[in-house]
C-alpha cells in the first residue's frame, strides 16, 4: 500500500508541476507586451527596456519559467494589477468568506442529495425514482447565475424574506463588533458567542448557499443512487439476502457501507467545482470571496489575479484528488491491489 | 438465419421496448429535437427576426410581457422571445464545435496512446492529466479571460479544457483490445497500422463515445452560457442566453423578463440534453456512473 500512496503523490507532484506550466503559458497568452501594461502605454521606450529587465520579460523562456516556479513555491504569486496588493495576499483574505459559502452548499448538498440517492436506490424504476432523477438532472442542469438572480427576485423582492447582499447587515457588525478567529462570520461568531451576528450572517448565507448547493446536491444523489445500486448486485450483499436477512438490513447494514467511499470521494471533488462556481454567484450576492475576486479581476484583465485563482483552486482540486485515492486506498484493498 | 429472424426482436421493437422503460429519454430527446428545430426554423418562427440582431425600437423599450411581444422587451425596444429562439442557433452550435474540436484532438490522442503503449502513452497521458487537473469551467474560464472576447474565443477555451475527457475514454477502450487475438492476427496479416487503429480499434469505442459526447452536450451549454454571462463570450448584439440574461441584469429587480425567458433557455437545453444523455448511457453503457462536468 504504501508503494502505491507514494506512487500516487509522485504523480501529484507531476501534475502540479505541470499545472504551474500551463497557468504560466496562460499569463503569456494574454495581448499586448506584459511591459506595456505595467509601465503604462505613454512611458518612453527606455522605461519599457528597464521594465522588461526587471520583470525578467528579456530572459528565455526556461529561465521564466524557472523564476516562475520559484515565486509559487516561495509565496510570491506576483501583484494584482487592480488591487495593488500581493495576489496571494488577496487570496488568502477572501478564501474565509468562499469557503463558508462552499462548505455551507455542501452541508445543504449532503443533506438533501443523500436521502435522494437512497430513496431512489430503495425504488429502482418506480415513479418516486424517476422524480428523483430528474431532479437531479434539474440540479445539474441549472445556469446558477441565473437561479441566484431569479432566488433574488423571489425570497427578497417578492416575499421579503431573506437578505440577498454581503455576509452580514453592517449596522448589527458596528453594534456587535465581530472578532475573527476563522474569517467564517458564522463560525466565528458562534465560537465568541455574539448571537446578534450569528442570525445576521445566516441568514445572509441562507441564498447564496442554496444556489451554490444546486449542482452538488444532483451530482450527490445519483452518485448515491448509482453506487448503492452497484453494491446490492455485489456478491457478499446476494448473499446476506440468501442467507434470509431483511431487505431493511440487507440495505442498510450491508449495501450503504461499500457506497460510502465513492460517495466521499465525489464530494471532495465537487468541493473544488463548487468554488469554480462561486466565479458567477458571488458577485450577484456581493459575497467577498474568491469568485468576487476572481469575477472582478477578469473584468480588468488582471492577469497576476487571474492566474493566481486558477493556480490556487487547481491546486485544491488535486489535492482533493490525492486524499480521496489515498484514503480509498487505505478503506478498499481493491483498489491499491487492482 | 430465419431462425435468427424470429428469435430477436426487431430493431424497432427494441428502440420501443427501451423507450417505455425510459420515460425520460423520450422527453429529453423529444425536446432536444424540438431546440434543433428552433434553430433551423428561427427565421419562420420569430415574430420579430430583426430583433434577433442590432434593430432598436426606442419607442417600446423595456415593455412588459403581452400579446405583441409575449416575453415583453429589452433596454432597447428587441422583442425578447425573438431573440430567445435565435439563441437557439447561438450556444447549441458552440456546443457541436466544443465537441467536433475536442473529438479532433482527443481521438487520434487517445488510440495512439492505449494502441502503442510505453513512452508514447506516458507522455500523452501526462499531459492529459494536467489538463484534467483543472475543473473544465475554471480552465476554460482561464483561457477566455486572457483571449479577446468572441465566440470563436468561447468555443476555443471549451474545447482546450474539453478534449482530454475524450483521449482518456479512448485510450481506455484502445488499450483493452489492443492485445486481443483479432488484431494479433490483423498484424500478422500485414494490414497497416493506420488501418488497424480506423478500421479495427476504433469501432469498438463508438458506443462510449456517443454516450460520452450526448452527455456533454449540456455541460458545454452550461459553460458556454457562463462564459457569456461573465462577458468573456457573445458580444452585444449576438442573441446569445447567457450574454442576455448578463445585460438584463441592472434591470431585472423591476423588468424580471429580461432575465427570466434566456435563463430559461439555458435551463430547458441543458435539462433536455442531460436527459437525453442520460438516458443513452442507460440503454446503451449501463455500467457508465457520473460525471463530473
Amino acid at each position: 500500500m504504501t508503494r502505491y500512496i507514494a506512487r500516487r503523490i509522485v504523480l501529484a507532484i507531476g501534475v502540479v508541476a505541470g499545472v504551474v506550466i500551463l497557468t504560466f503559458l496562460i499569463a503569456r497568452i494574454v495581448p499586448g507586451d506584459p511591459a506595456v501594461s505595467w509601465a503604462g502605454p505613454h512611458a518612453p521606450p527606455s522605461q519599457f527596456a528597464q521594465v522588461r529587465r526587471e520583470l525578467g520579460l528579456d530572459r528565455p523562456m526556461v529561465v521564466q519559467i524557472i523564476k516562475y516556479f520559484e515565486g509559487v513555491l516561495t509565496g510570491h504569486w506576483g501583484t494584482s494589477i487592480h488591487t495593488h496588493q500581493p495576489v496571494l495576499s488577496d487570496l488568502s483574505n477572501a478564501a474565509p468568506a468562499s469557503l463558508e459559502l462552499v462548505l455551507a452548499a455542501l452541508l445543504f448538498a449532503i443533506a438533501v442529495g443523500v436521502p435522494m440517492g437512497l430513496i431512489s436506490a430503495a425504488r429502482p424504476g418506480r415513479l418516486v425514482d424517476h422524480t428523483i432523477r430528474v431532479g437531479s438532472i434539474f440540479g445539474v442542469s441549472m445556469p446558477i447565475f441565473w437561479m441566484a438572480l431569479i432566488f433574488q427576485l423571489l425570497f427578497f423582492q417578492k416575499l421579503h424574506l431573506l437578505p440577498v447582499t454581503g455576509r452580514y447587515d453592517p449596522n448589527v457588525a458596528f453594534a456587535h463588533p465581530l472578532h475573527a478567529y476563522t474569517g467564517m462570520a458564522v463560525i466565528d461568531s458562534l465560537l465568541s458567542g455574539n448571537w446578534p451576528m450569528l442570525e445576521s450572517s445566516l441568514s445572509h448565507l441562507v441564498l447564496p448557499a442554496l444556489v451554490v448547493a444546486a449542482y452538488p446536491a444532483g451530482v450527490i444523489a445519483r452518485m448515491v443512487r448509482a453506487t448503492v445500486l452497484d453494491t446490492l448486485g455485489e456478491t457478499h450483499v446476494q448473499m446476506v439476502r440468501a442467507l434470509g436477512f431483511s431487505e431493511r438490513t440487507v440495505f442498510a447494514r450491508f449495501a450503504m457501507k461499500l457506497a460510502w467511499s465513492p460517495v466521499a470521494a465525489v464530494i471532495a471533488l465537487v468541493f473544488a467545482y463548487s468554488l469554480v462556481n462561486t466565479f458567477l454567484v458571488e458577485s450577484i450576492f456581493n459575497w467577498p470571496g474568491l469568485g468576487s475576486y476572481a469575477a472582478a479581476s477578469i473584468g480588468s484583465l488582471d492577469t497576476p489575479a487571474i492566474t493566481g485563482v486558477t493556480l490556487l483552486i487547481a491546486l485544491v482540486y488535486v489535492f482533493a484528488n490525492l486524499i480521496v485515492d489515498v484514503v480509498q486506498a487505505i478503506l478498499d484493498p481493491r483498489i491499491r491491489l487492482g | 438465419m430465419t431462425d435468427t429472424a424470429i428469435l430477436a426482436p426487431s430493431r424497432l421493437a427494441v428502440v420501443r421496448g427501451h423507450l417505455r422503460g425510459n420515460p425520460l429519454l423520450l422527453v429529453g430527446g423529444i425536446v432536444a429535437t424540438a431546440i434543433v428545430l428552433i434553430a433551423l426554423l428561427a427565421p419562420l418562427l420569430a415574430p420579430y427576426p430583426a430583433d434577433a440582431v442590432s434593430a432598436t425600437h426606442p419607442l417600446s423599450v423595456l415593455l412588459p410581457p403581452s400579446m405583441s411581444h409575449w416575453f415583453g422587451t429589452d433596454q432597447v425596444g428587441r422583442d425578447i422571445l425573438s431573440r430567445v429562439l435565435y439563441g437557439a442557433r447561438v450556444s447549441p452550435l458552440i456546443a457541436v464545435f466544443v465537441i467536433l474540436i475536442s473529438c479532433v484532438i482527443g481521438i487520434p490522442l487517445g488510440l495512439a496512446a492505449g494502441y502503442f503503449g510505453g513512452v508514447i502513452d506516458e507522455v500523452i497521458m501526462r499531459v492529459t492529466d494536467v489538463f484534467l487537473a483543472f475543473p473544465a469551467l475554471l480552465l476554460a474560464l482561464a483561457f477566455a479571460a486572457v483571449l479577446p472576447p468572441s465566440l470563436t474565443s468561447t468555443t476555443l477555451a471549451i474545447a482546450i479544457a474539453w478534449w482530454p475527457w475524450y483521449t482518456r475514454l479512448l485510450r481506455g477502450q484502445a488499450a483493452s483490445v489492443a492485445g486481443r487475438p483479432y488484431v494479433e492476427s490483423c498484424r500478422t496479416l500485414g494490414i497497416s497500422r493506420r488501418r488497424i487503429i480506423f478500421r479495427h480499434i476504433l469501432p469498438n469505442a463508438i458506443t462510449p463515445l456517443i454516450v460520452e459526447i450526448s452527455l456533454d452536450v449540456g455541460g458545454v451549454i452550461l459553460t458556454a452560457a457562463a462564459l457569456s454571462f461573465l462577458g468573456l463570450g457573445a458580444q452585444d448584439p449576438t442573441p446569445d442566453w447567457g450574454l442576455m440574461v448578463s445585460e438584463g441584469q441592472s434591470y431585472f429587480m423591476t423588468q424580471w423578463w429580461l432575465v427570466t425567458f434566456p435563463g430559461l433557455a439555458i435551463l430547458i437545453t441543458a435539462l433536455a440534453f442531460n436527459l437525453l444523455g442520460d438516458g443513452l448511457r442507460d440503454v446503451l453503457d449501463p455500467k457508465r456512473v457520473v460525471k463530473l462536468l
